[in-house]
């Protein structure tokens, strides 16, 4: 699949985050992207799954059928989307029947991550960097070509972070597209960088006049 | 589709068996008001038994708010509603397999043991069975249009109180024909099946108007 950024802006609650941010990702490429906090990273990845509305700019995907953008992709961010009275099998399990397209089972995905001993513990009593493995697992259950990762290796160990750039390499190598936000380099080769800007004093104090 | 709609029904009672949560709490709170009734009534069983259906429809109106807050907040606070906004059903779907769970858990409890709780109020057989059926036929409707409420209220903290104010006139209709109903079968003036037929109709309304409702709050609310 191919994904097309055009020219895109993102308000949230009346402020400009950030404006005529361009891009094309094709299959097998990845995109990090950067910037100091609040710069809209996290923003710029709800644009990308369909959570938030562009405030302009268009957002395609070609390639992929009649499938829908937000149908095309997984999303690991900071709300993991785990039930914590669910075991990890379980959760796995109802990601599998909602996302559709399975592929590996619970406990070969949690076997990759190296938590395969916690496939029938209730997530609650995880760690918080056993609980991020779990999320990510879901990455391997279903097939879907466009990864949205937030802060993917948060919480995450040494062990773990080179697991993760060993999946993110597979994953690519297979067709797949990445995008992480991050402050650190994720083991991702050859990937773009995406640096979001602050937006200008001058147009900031400009969009804040109404007489203007 | 159906695979989605199932796997979301069975994960919701999976989680409402596991977290012990609000379907006894709103089965307690129903036996509660019931129970406090007779009290500030005094022990006259004729009163009693005439508004018995009234006592027990209004209690199940109010047990029905409870828990109805977190039906859309607790997977949106961790994250789920991302999850299931990118599956493939639609969010009509969605909304529908958690409303019905939602209802297995408190709705259908509520019904069922009405008769078992209208011995509190002195019901005949009759109006037991009456008040049962007019329940389990009513409270699908309760649960939709609080669903609505629910979805409206779903990123505000401690959005039940509001929840209250905003679903409980809506409610209204459904009360009217749910008691209606069960009195008809005491007195002959009205067929039972009238106001029936009338709070079938509300609960089917609701149930579309309901869902399409609760997923139109609920993109917009993202």
């Amino acid at each position: 699949m191919r994904l097309i950024v055009e020219s895109l802006a993102c308000r949230r609650s009346g402020r400009r985050i950030f404006s005529g941010l361009s891009f094309a990702l094709g299959a097998g490429e990845a995109l990090m992207v950067t910037g100091r906090n609040g710069a809209g990273k996290s923003s710029l990845l709800a644009l990308l799954s369909g959570r938030l509305k562009p405030d302009a700019g268009t957002i395609r995907v070609e390639g992929v059928g009649e499938a829908t953008l937000p149908e095309c992709l997984h999303v690991v961010g900071h709300r993991d989307g785990l039930k914590g009275a669910l075991t990890a099998q379980e959760n796995l399990d109802f990601a599998r029947d909602l996302l559709g397209q399975p592929t590996a089972g619970p406990r070969e995905a949690l076997e990759a991550l190296g938590l395969a001993h916690a496939l029938r513990l209730p997530v609650t009593y995880l760690s918080a960097g056993q609980r991020r493995r779990v999320a990510l697992a879901r990455l391997l259950v279903c097939r879907r070509p466009l990864w949205l990762l937030d802060e993917p290796t948060a919480a995450l160990d040494t062990a773990s972070q080179g697991v993760l750039a060993g999946l993110m390499a597979k994953h690519r190598a297979q067709g797949g597209l990445v995008v992480a936000a991050t402050h650190q380099s994720l083991g991702l080769e050859d990937a773009r960088e995406l640096r979001i800007a602050p937006p200008s004093p001058d147009a900031a104090l400009a969009e804040s006049d109404p007489w203007a | 589709m159906i695979r989605t709609l199932s796997a979301l029904v069975r994960r919701d009672l999976m989680l409402a068996a596991r977290v012990g949560g609000s379907g006894s709490l709103s089965l307690v709170f129903f036996l509660m008001i019931v129970a406090l009734v007779p009290f500030a009534l005094g022990p006259d069983l004729n009163l009693l038994s005439r508004i018995g259906p009234a006592i027990l429809w209004l209690s199940a109106v109010l047990a029905t708010l409870i828990g109805l807050d977190r039906l859309f907040q607790a997977d949106e606070e961790d994250g789920s509603l991302d999850l299931m906004t990118a599956s493939a059903a639609p969010l009509e779907l969605v909304v529908l397999a958690k409303v019905l769970a939602h209802w297995i858990t408190t709705g259908l409890p509520l019904a069922l043991a009405a008769p078992l709780f209208g011995l509190l109020v002195a019901l005949t057989p009759t109006a037991m069975g009456a008040t049962a059926l007019t329940l389990l036929i009513g409270t699908p409707a309760l649960t939709f249009i609080g669903a609505v409420g629910a979805a409206l209220t779903a990123s505000i903290r401690r959005g039940g109180l509001i929840l209250a104010i905003v679903v409980l006139p809506l409610m209204i209709p459904t009360l009217i024909f749910g008691v209606s109903a069960a009195e008809s079968a005491l007195s002959s003036t009205v067929p039972f099946t009238t106001p029936l037929a009338i709070l079938a109709g509300l609960s089917l309304i609701a149930a579309v108007v309901g869902t399409l409702a609760a997923a139109a709050a609920l993109r917009w609310g993202e």
